[in-house]
């Protein structure tokens, strides 16, 4: 009972903020200033020809027929055809999603790396200038423009010093050498045993990857940092110490044995702004992600394929926050309490 | 000076205005503590004046026209930041943006602050269904991803620094909305609340006059902390195009302006981009160090 309580209440969040979404892409969908059917039967029609397509297309039902009627189709993965690639938005959303859950993965693997180690040491040092370092070091990522950092960052480490990749996923030489089974160019090239691709696609994630992972390692170090501060007043921390243990110890084995629960929360929620964050990132890098599918259909007025994507990158978000508050109330004892 | 002191410290402050003046100056003793918000302060103080300045720092003409054969031109005693690809000067816009970036964050604190504190404290205080619903409400706009959903409604609107504030406005209430029904929560239960109701103050009076004040603070660091998110957000619906549009000096539409000469004249885009960097870097600092300073609970 204790732990169908908050898996009922979960479900019940998810499919209501779902359907939320769902209710404002609609609506979106609606004020847009063109008209869909206009659209699709040219301004010289005849107003026979133009109220037939409404009808065709469904228009003229009521709103909340018509909001069902899309319910349908997206729940069936129907997002409708998208006008830019002339393909179906979902074959498209399928093609560029790999290189944005790559993307965004090496940068939280990035990420976490370096800014949980970073907020334990600012946490320890809590009020000393490792402490101010960190925190400097976080803000300033924290603060910098996205897009601006991966302009600056191409100008210095790929045109003057030249080592990193430039922009793109590989260099056009090696270009579609690899048959892509994961989508994951990284696996790919591995499962192929392909070692110079392999390297090529290292270079040329390095950039973005790290430019996104210094915006959640910042987050990241900042929330370890007030974990870690919050543990290291408990008794059992000094407990430890007076039973002789070395402060190396406490720390990695009582500490952060209780920092983890919520951590991973924090973790599974920066994964969430990163897959949001790659959008200008995938801008500047001229990343074939999701990102930049969103934002060059934007451009051609392609609604559908807009719509869409904003769809797949809401799901994802909206199931990695509540799976993360999940977590945290399924495996912190003291979340029951609450 | 010494007088002024004890008189602001006074334990048992004679008037409303001294209790009033005393914790502002408490709450700025606690501020001027921290260098690093005093460096974010300094930051701030900065854009207000060169936003308010403008005109007198550099000439309006310099923003707009146009001078084709000083294009590109580094940096210099005549163009301290250079000249951008149609030869205008980058430091009058830089300076003339200024007043963009203080306008959309004040927009956005203009809609924010009031709609989710109204939400916030009519849920908070009136409690039941309301209270049920307006939470699931803004649950699920809290769950929604910010920037992807800001993009969706620009195109929908029509690319244009309205829509931008609208749409970051429009997705940035709901911890406004949180945090002050958190407060209401508390403040409902206050004596003075209880005495309030008993002297027949209808409710909507109750939450104006008694709850409204005392969410305040909180409801202003939170709004000093996500400055820089908006600026941020702001300035990169700017570089993709959707924000304010070109000739306006929009600092992240300056910066997509100078990407195709980033390699060989790298001030077009970089200047305008220290600038964003700055101006947020310094509402973290400020937005941080009055979080620690007011508000002790949350550090």
């Amino acid at each position: 009972m204790r732990l169908l309580r908050p898996i009922l209440a979960f479900l019940a969040s998810i499919i209501l903020t779902l359907l939320g979404l769902l209710a404002v892409t609609f609506v979106i969908g609606r004020v847009i200033p063109i008209d869909p059917v206009l659209a699709v039967v040219g301004d010289r029609a005849s107003p026979q020809t133009y109220a037939a397509a409404r009808a065709a297309m469904g228009f003229d039902l009521p709103l909340y027929q018509q909001f069902l009627i899309y319910l349908k189709n997206v729940l069936s993965g129907n997002f409708g055809q998208s006008t830019l690639t002339g393909r179906p938005v979902l074959e498209d959303i399928k093609a560029f999603f790999p290189a944005t859950i790559e993307l965004s993965s090496v940068a939280i693997v990035v990420g976490v790396g370096l800014g949980v180690p970073l907020g334990v040491l600012a946490g320890v040092r809590s009020g000393r200038w490792p402490d101010h370092l960190v925190r400097l070091f976080g803000l300033v990522g924290y603060s910098a423009p996205v897009f601006w950092l991966g302009l600056v960052g191409l100008l210095i480490f790929y045109a003057k010093l030249d080592w990193v990749g430039g922009p793109g996923r590989l260099d056009i030489y090696y270009d579609g050498l690899i048959e892509p089974r994961t989508g994951l160019l990284l696996l790919d090239s591995l499962l192929a045993g392909d070692t110079e691709v392999f390297w090529n696609a290292v270079s040329h994630i390095v950039l973005p990857a790290s430019i996104l992972a210094w915006y959640s390692m910042a987050y990241l170090s900042r929330m370890t940092r007030s974990f870690v501060m919050a543990e290291m007043k408990q008794e059992y921390v000094m407990t430890a110490r007076i039973k002789g243990m070395s402060e190396c110890r406490v720390i990695w084995r009582h500490v952060m044995g209780n920092v983890a629960v919520p951590l991973v929360t924090v973790v599974a929620l920066s994964y969430g702004g990163l897959l949001e964050g790659s959008i200008l990132t995938e801008t500047v890098f001229a990343w074939p992600g999701l990102g930049r599918y969103i934002t060059e259909s934007l451009f051609n007025a392609d609604m559908n394929a807009v719509l869409g994507g904003t769809i797949v990158v809401g799901v994802c978000y909206i199931l990695l926050n509540l799976l993360s508050d999940l977590v945290y109330r399924l495996l912190d004892p003291r979340a029951h309490a609450a | 000076m010494n007088n002024a002191r004890s008189w602001l410290l006074a334990d048992q402050p004679a008037s409303p205005l001294q209790a009033r003046m005393g914790r502002f100056y408490t709450s700025w003793l606690a501020l001027s503590a921290n260098p690093l918000a005093l460096i974010g302060l300094a930051i701030v103080v900065l854009l207000l004046l060169s936003a308010l300045l403008a005109p007198w720092i550099a000439p309006r003409d310099a923003v707009y026209v146009q001078n084709l054969d000083g294009r590109l031109q580094p940096p210099s005693l005549l163009h301290w930041f250079g000249t951008d690809e149609l030869g205008r000067d980058l430091f009058a816009r830089v300076v003339h943006g200024s007043r963009i970036t203080l306008m959309i964050v004040a927009l956005v604190a203009i809609i924010v602050g009031p709609l989710g504190l109204i939400i916030g404290m009519v849920a908070g205080y009136v409690g039941g269904w309301t209270d049920r619903i307006l939470m699931r409400l803004t649950d699920i706009f809290l769950a929604f991803p910010r920037l992807v959903l800001a993009l969706a409604f620009v195109a929908a609107l029509r690319p244009g620094i309205e829509s931008a504030i609208l749409a970051i406005a429009i997705t940035s209430w709901p911890p406004y909305a949180r945090l002050a029904r958190a407060e209401t929560l508390m403040i409902r239960r206050s004596d003075f609340i209880a005495a309030a109701i008993a002297q027949g103050a209808s409710a909507p009076r109750i939450i104006r006059r008694y709850v409204m004040p005392l969410c305040m603070p909180s409801v202003v660091i939170r709004l000093t902390l996500d400055m820089a998110g908006i600026i941020l957000t702001a300035a990169g619906l700017g570089f993709l195009g959707l924000g304010a549009q070109p000739p306006s000096p929009e600092w992240g539409a300056m910066v997509a302006a100078g990407r195709g000469y980033v390699l060989d004249q790298w001030w077009v885009s970089t200047i305008p981009g220290i600038a964003i960097l700055l101006v947020s870097l310094g509402f973290n600092l400020l937005g941080d160090g009055l979080r620690d300073a007011l508000d002790p609970r949350q550090s």
